[in-house]
């Protein structure tokens, strides 16, 4: 089937938020501070407020009132001390969003600036421990003798990975319209959860969550950039309050390097041991990453390696530094990407230095139960897509000598790599409702550009034993039955799981049923759930400019059943566009001088363009996992960027006998 | 973006009539009207041109005429381009992307300013933007920036692939102005930053490009190679431009060289063309040449790696060419 909104969207008639139209709308913008650490000494908006069309200027000379300032990053204009270049220090509002931007420009600002920081470094002394990383998992784990293990391999890779700062970029920048009345709030926004965003919208706002309406029928793309309510939508918000008109914003792609979240950089030391047959004998990894000084976010890259490989020996830390910098925030697979992309770097190596295949390495060290936890896998088949991904690729052909193929003048190799993401669901609610001769399903879920209504139609309808187009399903208002939000991979499960259990309570009343997963999502324990895959690369460099192509890409992955195959392929081979962006181009650079990122627009942050992605192809193996949800799924969003890094980069050492361990690997790393 | 009045232009002399201090002209507007977005710009009076007769692509005198309006992208599938320049084709087809290539205009091209960071960037120094105000990529972030001819107070490079063919193909511009008509030969418009790094050109203040003439096409083969992060839209980190002519005995009978993304102006390797004319069309000799260019590359901290990249892509695109 097509996606149910197709025809919505290809004719312009599926609104975003930015796209509402209410009556007497002003229109916001926001000011930025110019200095990354310090205070603001005065702010002058008389300039700015004398242009014709300016209504207002909101700032901290009149802080406007909050419910709640726990997330200091939504605290808007309550204080004048700054914590990062391009913190929101006003907010001008206007009759055309040009003159809110003019204006913006005219807002005099002076500060008293302090030296900052903004470099992440290993030897940094204040690099801590957090309490927990994302979502809430242990910051370190040790489990055997590490030491000991390492010391006693015959094999051993000790080697440091880094990432840069990565942002997530959607297409759609992010935007908002708030419309105030009868002392609610209705918010259009660009949202991954409307759920999660009304509450929050509610406690910063001081509101009742009841007074709160958000509404995002179509999303252009997330990432995680739109996992949690953004300043802008707050800002609208307050300056909807304060002018007493409903006030739209948008965001620039400009200010979104800024105010939308990023991927924290990584530096990530990886140690393996292994005895002469390859089987490890352990494993330390060690992250580095940053966080602000005002919120702390630590993102859980080590995880994937409590997970992954058997071994007697089993270490992973993190350390986070609070620099004068943005938060960080959720950026696709938080963790698992940035993490994997180590992992799996040096368990090449470590292939390389014990003359091992890089596809048996794995396969040997493949664990009967989840190496941390020691529970069992409701399912695991990374070894079966290894072996399929091997044989569609032509594994056994491989040559392993580096550097050695020359095809005019390119060096070709190719590299391998796995993929792993949790399997997750949360709690949600559904209803379902049998209407006009059909049925209506009504969930507060989103569609970020995945698919998610078109997944949740065929779900509801094959529950309900009737066709698609007998089917509605309603998401994106906060006004529907409560929902999860669009992240972790968690969407079409969680809404899933409630959309079934609705659809079976109506049939069985046969007019109206009504679910609420909160228990049946409690009991899931007992298990780790993952999702597995297997990344395959073949790249080409160029040998006179370093110039590097990747001529195919293959992913294969286990995820359960999957419910929409074209929908699934799409999810799969964007995210795998997404992780080769990730090992070729994908940069946000830090200027030191003055403590911001210097590059922020589509010219200047590369991303994958249509003529990089040339033969790119994703199968996934028949899963059968009882213990996961009634549809037997795993969640696809983010796994087909897990692992994609690593095989691009082990391809590069192979065709050129060069170990690049510094992402991205951009021509100036590979020109000699 | 600031207020501004805008006007369109009957023909050239109107343009030229209709402007005073704080006038632009507007052609295609893909550089400009970013830039005024970003404040970079500020213009008070906007004089569209982009509309303006000089929109044809014409044979002459063994040449090339072609409009300063002329959209990229038309200039870039003309049969008497692709025939006689398809050197000029390809740099053209290297730039942007189709639909900036549908919108921007030739002399635009040539016109259009740098991507530095800092230089966009109006929260932050920049002697380009605001004169005496510092360079800040010089001890920040200038990987992608000049090795050649740059100066204390600007590393900047010109973005064109277009002006880099043009160099190499000796082009002409023909301009109008307050003071009358002229011709000023490309490599020679863009000039190098020294002191004055706000002035990208010789162009005086109301002078309109109204043309680009070619000479007849050079003797040779030629190519136009760029290196860059991804495989489009993205500016050069190298780019040549480069027309080999090979005598039957083997040695070189004629050579143009230019390079893109290493200079505040489409650099003409003219130490290297020296170097090979009457040499063997050997790959040693190639290096050699490189060499004498690169011999005055002044390379900065971070963007050391143009220097090899630049000896390895003059060399390579020579080889190819040689018969």
């Amino acid at each position: 089937m097509n996606r149910v909104e197709a025809y919505d969207k290809v004719t312009g008639r599926a609104k975003y938020a930015y796209e509402y139209g209410v009556g007497e709308v002003a229109y916001a913008h926001l000011v930025q501070s110019t200095i990354a650490r310090g205070r603001i000494r005065s702010i002058d908006p008389g300039q700015a407020l004398a242009m014709p069309g300016v209504i207002a200027v909101l700032s901290s000379d009149d802080p406007p009132e909050l419910g709640s300032l726990d997330d200091a990053e939504l605290a808007l204009l309550q204080s004048r001390a700054i914590a990062y270049r391009g913190q929101i220090v006003a907010v001008v509002v206007a009759e055309t969003p040009e003159i809110a931007r003019a204006a913006e420009r005219a807002v005099r600002v002076e500060y008293d600036a302090e030296p900052h920081d903004v470099l992440l470094r290993p030897d940094h002394p204040g690099l801590y421990p957090p309490e927990k990383v994302n979502p809430g998992l242990p910051t370190d784990t040790e489990r055997g003798d590490v030491a000991g293990g390492l010391a006693d391999a015959a094999v051993t890779v000790d080697a440091t990975y880094t990432t840069p700062t990565q942002h997530n970029n959607p297409m759609e920048p992010h935007a908002a319209l708030a419309v105030w009345a009868d002392g609610g709030l209705t918010l259009y926004d660009s949202s991954q959860g409307v759920s999660a965003e009304r509450a929050t919208a509610a406690k910063v706002l001081g509101l009742p969550p009841e007074r709160v309406r958000v509404i995002s029928r179509h999303v252009g793309g997330g990432f995680g950039s739109k996992g949690t309510i953004r300043p802008h939508a707050v800002a609208a918000a307050l300056a909807a309050r304060a002018t007493g008109r409903p006030v739209k914003i948008a965001v620039t792609r400009q200010q979104m390097f800024e105010v939308t979240g990023y991927r924290t950089p990584t530096i990530q030391r990886l140690r393996l041991g292994a005895d002469a047959d390859g089987r490890l004998t352990a494993i330390a990894h060690d992250v580095v990453e940053q966080t602000s000084t005002i919120v702390e976010f630590a993102e859980q890259t080590a995880t994937p390696t409590r997970v992954m490989y058997a071994t007697p020996a089993l270490r992973t830390t993190h350390r986070l530094l609070r620099l004068d910098l943005p938060t960080p925030s959720w950026m696709r697979a938080p963790g698992e990407c940035p993490g994997m992309y180590a992992l799996e770097s040096a368990m090449d190596e470590l292939a390389v230095a014990a003359g091992i295949d890089p596809i048996e390495l794995r396969v040997m060290n493949e664990p009967l139960t989840e190496p941390e936890s020691g529970l069992p896998f409701s399912s695991r088949n990374l070894v079966a897509c290894l072996r399929e991904g091997a044989r569609r690729f032509g594994w056994e052909r491989r040559d392993p000598e580096p550097g050695i193929r020359l095809d005019g003048r390119w060096l070709v190799g190719t590299g391998v790599a796995s993929s792993t993401y949790p399997a997750r669901r949360m709690a949600s609610r559904a209803t379902a409702t049998a209407e006009d001769g059909g049925f209506i399903v009504r969930i507060a879920a989103a569609d970020i550009g995945t698919g998610a209504r078109t997944a949740l139609t065929r779900i509801a309808a094959q529950t309900l034993g009737t066709s698609t187009e007998r089917v509605r399903v309603e998401i994106g208002d906060s006004a529907l039955p409560q929902a999860s939000l669009a992240g972790g991979s968690m969407g079409t499960a969680s809404w899933g799981s409630a959309v079934v259990k609705a659809c079976e309570a109506m049939l069985k009343n046969g007019a109206v049923g009504s679910a609420d997963t909160t228990e049946d999502v409690e009991a899931d324990s007992g298990f780790a759930r993952h999702a597995f895959g297997a990344q395959f690369a073949e790249v080409r460099v160029d040998i006179d400019t370093g110039e590097l192509r990747v001529p195919r890409l293959l992913g294969v992955f286990a995820a359960g059943r999957i419910i929409d195959d074209s929908l699934a392929r799409s999810q799969f081979i964007g995210g795998m566009t997404m992780g080769m962006g990730m090992a070729l181009m994908e940069e946000t650079v830090v200027d030191e001088e003055f403590g911001d990122f210097l590059n922020h627009d589509l010219a200047q942050y590369h991303v994958a363009a249509c003529a990089d992605v040339l033969d790119i192809d994703a199968v996934w193996i028949e899963e059968e996992d009882p213990y996961l949800n009634p549809m037997g799924s795993k969640g696809i969003g983010e796994i087909g960027i897990v692992g994609t890094a690593a095989a691009i980069a082990n391809a590069v050492y192979h065709a050129t006998g060069r170990r690049i361990r510094d992402l991205p690997i951009t021509p100036d790393k590979l020109v000699s | 973006m600031r207020p501004f009045e805008y006007a369109r232009a009957l023909d050239g002399p109107d343009a030229v009539a209709r402007f005073r201090p704080g006038t632009m002209y507007l052609g295609g507007g893909t550089n400009l009207v970013d830039l005024m977005r970003l404040g970079v710009a500020e213009p008070d009076h906007l004089v569209d041109v982009s509309r303006l007769p000089f929109d044809r692509v014409e044979a002459s005198d063994g040449g090339l005429r072609i409009g300063a309006a002329v959209r990229n992208s038309d200039l870039a599938a003309h049969p008497l381009v692709r025939e006689r320049y398809p050197m000029l084709a390809r740099a053209l087809l290297a730039g942007a992307s189709g639909q900036v290539r549908n919108m921007a205009t030739v002399a635009g091209n040539l016109l259009q300013r740098t991507r530095c960071p800092y230089f966009q960037d109006v929260t932050k120094a920049c002697n380009k933007r605001v004169p005496g105000s510092g360079c800040p990529a010089i001890p920040g972030d200038h990987r992608n920036h000049a090795i050649i001819g740059h100066s204390e107070a600007c590393v900047a490079v010109h973005p064109s692939d277009m002006a880099v063919a043009l160099a190499a193909l000796e082009a002409r511009v023909h301009v109008t102005g307050p003071d009358g008509d002229r011709v000023v030969p490309i490599p020679g418009l863009h000039r190098l930053p020294g002191t004055e790094p706000h002035r990208d050109t010789v162009l005086e203040p109301g002078e309109l490009i109204t043309t680009v003439e070619l000479p007849s096409p050079p003797a040779g083969s030629s190519q136009y190679r760029k290196v860059r992060e991804r495989a489009s839209f993205a500016f050069a980190l190298v780019s040549v431009a480069a027309v080999l002519d090979v005598g039957g005995d083997g040695t070189v009978r004629g050579c143009r060289l230019a390079l893109g993304g290493v200079a505040h102006v489409p650099w003409r390797a003219e130490r290297a063309e020296r170097a090979l004319l009457g040499a063997p069309a050997t790959e040693e000799e190639f290096v050699r040449a490189a060499d004498a260019e690169l011999d005055q590359a002044r390379p900065l901290p971070r963007n050391g790696y143009k220097v090899p990249l630049s000896r390895n892509l003059i060399v390579r695109t020579l080889r190819e060419l040689t018969p």
